[in-house]
């Protein structure tokens, strides 16, 4: 177990720094100087190098890439070039709407996907099966945006339970912050749930195939209790993978959401920063993010140990 | 009063039909042996009692258990009859145990469920079970999980499942088919004390007449779903009224016709300028082993422990020892797929250890394969033709079209297919057959030596009858030299003029097949003859148990 977890670890440690040195090196192929970026396309020759100078960036590239991982570990990401404020500060503000808000979507995908997925599987082949599968398959396909229309329709505008956009702040107590965030978790989180719903199915059929499954059915266990008992933690590991790549996509690629019930989120940031070619705050939450989708993996990776027991005494 | 009693059960799955009028009878104590080839309606039988045959299934007639009409019981009692009354065990041990709980959630389950005991008391009672079928706590406490068990060891636990609360009716599917020789021996010794002990019936289903002759006290035969002949074991099949049991008990009894016989080896002087094919030169595997921790270097496993042997041109040589023993690797090494920590193997005189795949072309050619899984060795998506013309890429030249054709035609034609099956997917063939296709993919090349892993063991008796006459007619025919890996050793026995012990890597006995098998020296080898389930043997002592 230490064995395997060690390795795991050292992995994400090595991923980590790899992924930091392709960021970096990224935005120094792209043409453009920060420098003259900051001062503006009327600043002289000389004002731009003596910036350049101040920020470093005329020291060798070896010493630039050290410094800026070394800023990356200490939580100095740089100051933005467009707001000249510490980009940290920029991120702190998106990330605490940005992570509740993809904790709850992610949350509620599991417990709407586990249960259809093994109702679904429990019918294999008869008709509840297949309405499920149908009603999943219309999840995947409905994006997810008229969903958040349908719901602010629904919830906002009709029924009045919730506000149909912004983000009044933690500030402003837990429960109104709750509330705004409801609607758009839900509607992340049902094409999600869709897709884990359909895996979950899939992975326990194949599991209830299994000569282990008759094994418990010839001792006398009902065959609700075995897909319970046996089935679903044998199903896990897919469920696990695919519920990983699901977390790290509801971070940041929930821009069309954010936009929909202007949420001030990580997505949105980065697509202005990008518009605005503000290429330190996009550099810095491609690596927060690089750093979140490691550090899931990583927790995935445990997890299938959990799961599994046969991983913990593998190498 | 028959503790289970089936009468007229006729089942079809859809629109096929399984079983037709069927009778079978157990009583208390008894061990019942039902014997039929593949397809024949065994398991189908066995899950009909359970009631856990597949959703199209529909059975009619009679199957009653102490009592209770199975057929007409609901869901729920049948829940209840499950693992209480009736117990199960299976082919497969390697994939019969949930590979994530413990084997002692997994024997305590079905004791909690049925008695509504506490966890305490169904783990004391499950530590009891293991220790009653072998598996003492010292070793195998109820947290180890499956994983971390032999074969064996697993099928004891699914035996401890199945018996731990006494059921009345212990079936048991193929128990021992999936196990080597001694492990199948002790396996059945174990079946054979726990039905003493509790008066279980058992239900023995087995395609091996032998080992149903050792077990049962009757024996039902079925063919194609339907009872050929129930009765006595022993009169049944000391007599063999019935047609279909004289087959049977003659295809597994069966020894090819071999005319001539090799007797060239080690205890004879070579004859001169006669060369060996195969010469093993001691020959080391060593696999690197689990480490302890991060720090410390893992100590090898070593396979194989210095071999030496030859194989002279034509020669049929066995390899016989319990799984585990290091056979397969040393037949990977011969084969050039693995190499040998230490020590050199020559092939027609030329050492082939540490070759380049490229230098290795000439020696692949005249060395060919046959597995022991005729439906896994081929690529379903391919037709016949290709598949057997497969090694002909060894060639130095490459055969036209046509030639290839005219290649795969004549080597169908010698292994008994037709020369137009060429045309035809794999699954178009039965097993046996598709083990005569990967006898003519093996001889295409006119190879010197052909390794065979246990090329028999997954066919039933009267197509392995024919599957080993066809090998000893290519033996007698093509001069090709044999490596059997097998545990069976009336196989061994049938078609072998040498055999060879393996025990622990290292060969412990080589002598002439006849001689080793009737009067083994070394322990590995009496424990291989003393374990191995003989059915002529088995009769013998039957007849003498009842007068």
């Amino acid at each position: 177990m230490t064995t395997y977890l060690l390795n795991r670890l050292a992995i994400a440690v090595i991923t980590l720094v790899l992924a930091s040195m392709v960021v970096f090196a990224v935005l120094e192929i792209i043409p453009g100087d920060p420098a003259r970026l900051m001062l503006g396309m009327n600043a002289n020759a000389d004002q731009v190098e003596l910036l350049r100078n101040q920020m470093g960036l005329n020291a060798p590239l070896a010493l630039r890439y050290l410094h800026w991982a070394g800023g990356l570990l200490s939580l100095d990401f740089g100051r933005s070039y467009t707001y000249s404020v510490p980009v940290i500060d920029l991120v702190r503000e998106r990330v605490v709407v940005s992570l509740p808000l993809a904790l709850i979507a992610l949350a509620l995908s599991t417990i709407i996907a586990i249960p259809v997925g093994l109702f679904s599987a429990g019918r294999h082949g008869r008709a509840g099966d297949t309405i499920a599968t149908g009603a999943a398959q219309l999840g995947v396909a409905v994006p997810n945006f008229w969903f958040a229309l349908m719901l602010i329709y629904l919830f906002a505008v009709w029924l009045r339970l919730v506000p149909a956009g912004g983000f009044p702040g933690w500030s402003a107590g837990v429960w109104p912050a709750l509330k705004s965030l409801v609607l758009p978790a839900i509607a992340l989180a049902l094409p999600q749930a869709a897709i884990l719903a359909r895996v979950t199915r899939s992975a326990l059929i194949e599991v209830l195939n299994e000569d282990y499954i008759r094994t418990a059915r010839a001792k006398g266990l009902p065959y609700r209790a075995v897909l319970w008992r046996h089935a679903l933690r044998n199903a896990m590991i897919p469920v696990l993978t695919i519920l990983g790549l699901q977390f790290a996509f509801l971070l940041a690629g929930t821009i069309i959401i954010e936009n929909v019930f202007y949420l001030p989120g990580l997505g949105r940031l980065v697509f202005q920063a990008i518009t605005q070619r503000d290429l330190i705050v996009v550099e810095s939450v491609v690596m927060l993010l690089v750093a979140a989708v490691i550090a899931v993996n990583l927790l995935v990776d445990l997890s299938y140990a959990v799961v599994d027991p046969r991983l913990r005494s593998r190498q | 009063m028959s503790l289970l009693e089936i009468e007229n059960l006729s089942l079809s799955i859809g629109d096929t039909p399984i079983l037709r009028d069927v009778e079978l009878f157990v009583a208390p104590g008894e061990v019942m042996g039902l014997v039929g080839e593949s397809g024949s309606g065994k398991s189908i039988t066995a899950l009909t009692v359970m009631r856990l045959l597949p959703w199209s299934a529909r059975a009619t007639g009679r199957v009653v258990l102490d009592g209770i009409d199975i057929l007409a019981a609901s869901e729920d009692q049948m829940c209840a009859l499950r693992g209480d009354d009736i117990g199960m065990v299976f082919q497969e041990p390697m994939t019969a145990l949930n590979p994530v709980k413990t084997i002692g959630e997994q024997v305590a389950e079905g004791i909690r469920w049925h008695t509504k005991a506490s966890r305490a008391d169904a783990e004391d009672r499950a530590r009891k079970m293991l220790d009653r079928v072998g598996l003492p706590s010292t070793k195998f406490p109820l947290s180890r999980y499956p994983h971390e068990l032999s074969g064996g060891q697993r099928q004891r636990v699914v035996i401890a499942i199945a018996c731990a609360l006494k059921p009345k009716l212990l079936i048991a599917d193929e128990p021992t088919t999936a196990l080597d020789v001694v492990l199948q021996a002790q396996i059945l010794d174990l079946l054979r004390d726990l039905v003493a002990e509790n008066r279980m019936g058992l239900l023995l289903i087995s395609h091996d007449l032998a080992v149903v002759t050792e077990m049962a006290d009757r024996i039902t035969i079925l063919r194609h779903g339907e009872v050929m002949e129930a009765g006595d074991t022993a009169r049944t099949l000391s007599e063999q009224l019935h047609p279909y049991t004289r087959q049977l008990a003659q295809a597994s009894m069966h020894v090819p016709a071999r005319a001539r016989t090799h007797e060239v080896g080690q205890d004879t002087p070579l004859l001169q300028g006669a060369k060996p094919l195969l010469q093993v030169d001691s020959v080391t595997r060593d696999y690197p082993g689990r480490r302890p921790s991060l720090l410390k270097r893992a100590a090898p496993i070593r396979a194989v422990d210095d071999v030496s042997f030859s194989i002279d041109p034509g020669q049929s040589v066995a390899l016989v020892g319990r799984s585990g023993c290091g056979k397969s690797t040393l037949a990977r090494m011969i084969l050039a797929l693995d190499g040998p920590t230490s020590g050199t193997i020559r092939f027609r005189g030329e050492v082939i250890t540490g070759k380049s795949e490229a230098e290795l072309k000439p020696a692949r050619r005249d060395m060919q394969v046959v597995f022991q899984d005729p439906y896994g060795s081929f690529d379903p998506r391919q037709k016949v033709e290709k598949l057997v013309a497969e090694p002909l890429h060894v060639l130095e030249k490459k055969p036209t079209n046509t030639e290839r054709r005219e290649m795969v035609a004549k080597v169908l034609h010698e292994v008994g297919l037709s020369p137009r099956d060429m045309d035809k997917y794999p699954h178009e063939f039965s097993g046996g057959q598709r083990q005569r296709l990967s006898i003519a993919r093996a001889i295409i090349t006119r190879p010197k030596l052909v390794v065979a892993d246990e090329p028999v063991s997954a066919l039933d008796v009267s197509i392995r009858a024919q599957i080993l006459d066809l090998l000893a007619e290519l033996n007698q025919k093509l001069g090709v030299a044999y490596l059997f890996i097998t545990h069976d050793l009336t196989v061994a026995r049938a078609i072998t003029d040498q055999v060879m012990v393996m025990y622990d890597g290292r060969i412990v006995e080589r002598g002439r097949t006849s001689e080793v098998l009737d009067h083994p020296q070394s322990e590995a080898a009496k424990a291989l003859v003393a374990a191995a389930p003989d059915l002529h043997r088995a009769i013998a002592r039957r007849l003498l148990e009842q007068g």
